[in-house]
């Protein structure tokens, strides 16, 4: 029993729900989610040092022993991922400030935000399959509401898209919950690991684990089912685009991560294999998609598909080297797509533009922008010093282990491909002759700029504090790889 | 087209009387919940049907002079509580969301078990009623 561990959920809940109270008064409401999601930083933060001392958390709702009530299990993947998601959330608030506009925060944008990351934190703290769907929904809805709040016309038609992809993913979701609970009579998480290994993994539950990387895949953006993100994401404000491209695939691979290391992993041989080809068909397209556009919005969203993808690949090899290779990409990416996000989106409200056509020689103009520009490329790229570089060598290095050596090359290989979309809108938009933009004085990007850098500080201090960071993410691979700790911690007594 | 004058009187004596009855069944349902079918989310469903069935008989405008709240501060107080009573728990040191209940000798009822629960329940009764009156009077308003 340890009440500590819902307070990361409960702290947005209840901020959520207290800021529906004050629409009138935005001052009131900027200041107060600004506070409640420092507080959130801080708790998750103490959750992570917790958890690094003491083991796995767990709490039991309402005080129902493990397999008949909900538990709320923090390992340190969860607790990590609560942090950064926390951290992501404040970055995203403080940018809206000055970005999202008076109309879009009074029809209760803070209130979406906060719920949408207590859903996120739900989703990464709960050790219950049903309850993982409920948290799924929590963050969808919130989701289905920032992304149409505003109504401009391309907003409406792309959350139309969004709602009835994810409504049928959903649907897809209690189906598989369905067919699991049927063949074996439980939904905890942990339970369910130790059911499927008493009566070993048959073709059923294989199929019901396929059944679960549609599901999951559809949330996270993988190869066949991805078709959803590129105009869904394009259509919100750049605030709420950075706030999912970050959070939301992360959610889905989250998902795949915790299912595949914990519930079927008695027969990997069909399942990892396939999860290796979606992984290598999603990279490709996510690096043709990056390459193919001239548009900087684009070129980022397809480069959240080319890191799904990388992740995917880390989690498809399962080898120790390459499950901490998926967790520190994971992280990393989550805070460059921030930052990247952040970023494009300045650069268009500066510019009044998405097109690269239309762009050139802003570096005289704005030198901090074009350089904060540049360092997050190469550190998307994952150029040493930086922070994606731990992470796709160690899931290379996995997939040396694995003898997968073709795939581990391409993996290496995509990164040139990512270098060279990022640097494009670099070289284009930075460089070159300055280009007259019509109907637009002379900007200051001061306020927008600060979060950005805050995202960009962060990835820096995780590329190079990776000798800090490597203890915690040790320890993550190593609860991930012996499911037996998380089945204890859940089912003690 | 020529707008006719219709007479309701029928219709909204009816309403004046039967919606007593389904607000009345409502807080039977809302209460029952605990040993019988009901509950708050049926219970909140019913009690919005009034309201609806009031709003079908009447127009948008005197409803909101009998109901003058604003239903989506209705549903936010629900969550409020719903959350209030799991977070409650932490006052006595038991996990979130640990419900309790006891016998108490109320004047007209008598012996009565009452049950935290319940005050969960209020929560969810008052986010339906909030939220779908939310939505149909959104819907009716628009133009």
């Amino acid at each position: 029993m340890n009440n500590f561990v819902i307070l990361p959920i409960l702290v947005p809940l209840l901020a959520a729900v207290l800021l529906i109270f004050m629409n009138r008064h935005i001052m009131l409401m900027r200041i107060f989610s600004t506070a409640a999601s420092a507080v959130s930083i801080v708790i998750s933060a103490i959750l992570v040092q917790t958890v690094f001392t003491h083991g796995i958390q767990t709490l039991t709702l309402g005080g129902w022993k493990a397999p008949y009530g909900i538990v709320l299990a923090a390992d340190q993947l969860a607790a990590l991922l609560v942090l950064t998601t926390a951290v992501i959330g404040l970055l995203v608030i403080l940018y809206s400030f000055r970005s999202i506009g008076e109309k879009r925060e009074r029809a209760f944008y803070y209130s979406g935000v906060q719920f949408l990351l207590a859903g996120v934190s739900g989703a990464f703290l709960t050790g219950d399959l049903f309850n993982m769907y409920v948290f799924f929904e929590l963050l969808l809805i919130a989701s289905y509401m920032l992304i149409v709040l505003g109504g401009t016309k391309i907003q409406l038609r792309e959350s139309l898209k969004y709602i009835v992809f994810n409504i049928v993913s959903s649907a897809f979701f209690v189906i598989g919950v369905g067919y699991l609970y049927a063949v074996t009579g439980t939904l905890n998480m942990a339970d369910l690991s130790v059911k499927i290994s008493e009566s070993g993994q048959t073709g059923l539950i294989t199929v019901i684990g396929v059944l679960f990387i549609v599901v999951f895949g559809l949330k996270g953006g993988i190869f066949p089912l991805y078709f959803w993100m590129p105009g869904s994401y394009y259509a919100p404000p750049a605030a709420i685009s950075a706030l999912f491209g970050s959070l939301l695939t992360k959610v889905g691979l989250y998902a795949i991560l915790r299912v595949f290391t914990l519930i079927f992993i008695h027969d990997t041989g069909f399942t990892h294999q396939l999860m290796m080809w979606l992984a290598m068909l999603t990279v490709l397209f996510g690096v043709i998609g990056s390459i193919a556009f001239s548009d900087v919005m684009k070129i980022v969203i397809y480069n959240i598909i080319t890191a799904v993808g990388v992740i995917l690949f880390g989690i498809a090899m399962n080898t120790p080297a390459s499950i901490q290779g998926a967790v520190y990409y994971l992280i990393h990416d989550m805070l460059i797509k921030g930052a990247l996000f952040m970023l494009a989106g300045t650069l268009i409200a500066l510019t009044g533009t998405a097109s690269l056509h239309k762009m050139g020689g802003l570096i005289t103009r704005y030198p901090v922008l074009g350089w904060m520009f540049f360092i997050s490329a190469i550190s998307l790229a994952g150029i040493p010093p930086f922070s994606g570089f731990v992470g796709k060598l160690k899931i290379a290095e996995g997939g040396f282990d694995k003898g997968e050596t073709l795939f581990s090359v391409l993996i290496l290989l995509s990164s040139l491909l990512v270098l060279y979309s990022v640097l494009k809108v670099f070289t284009t938009a930075f460089w070159g002759e300055e280009k007259e933009i019509p109907g637009t004085a002379r900007r200051s990007a001061k306020g927008l700029l600060y979060p950005a850098a805050a995202f960009l500080l962060l990835s820096l201090l995780f590329g190079l504090g990776t000798e800090w960071v490597s203890p915690y993410v040790n320890q993550t691979a190593e609860n991930l790889l012996n499911p037996e700790k998380y089945i204890e911690a859940v089912l003690k007594e | 087209m020529r707008q006719q004058k219709t007479n309701d009187i029928i219709l909204q004596t009816a309403t004046k009387l039967v919606s007593f009855i389904i607000l009345l069944f409502s807080f039977y349902l809302f209460l029952a919940g605990h040993n019988a079918p009901g509950g708050g989310f049926v219970g909140g469903l019913i009690t919005s049907s009034a309201i609806v069935l009031l709003l079908l008989a009447f127009d948008l405008k005197t409803v909101k002079s009998i109901l003058p709240v604003n239903f989506i501060y209705v549903a936010a107080v629900g969550l409020l509580i719903a959350i209030a009573t799991g977070a409650g728990s932490f006052l006595f040191g038991a996990p979130f969301l640990t419900h309790t209940f006891g016998h108490f000798h109320l004047p007209v009822l008598g012996n009565t078990e009452l049950a935290t629960a319940t005050l969960f329940d209020l929560g969810v009764y008052l986010v339906v009623v909030g939220v779908t009156m939310t939505i149909i009077q959104t819907i009716g308003e628009e133009e």
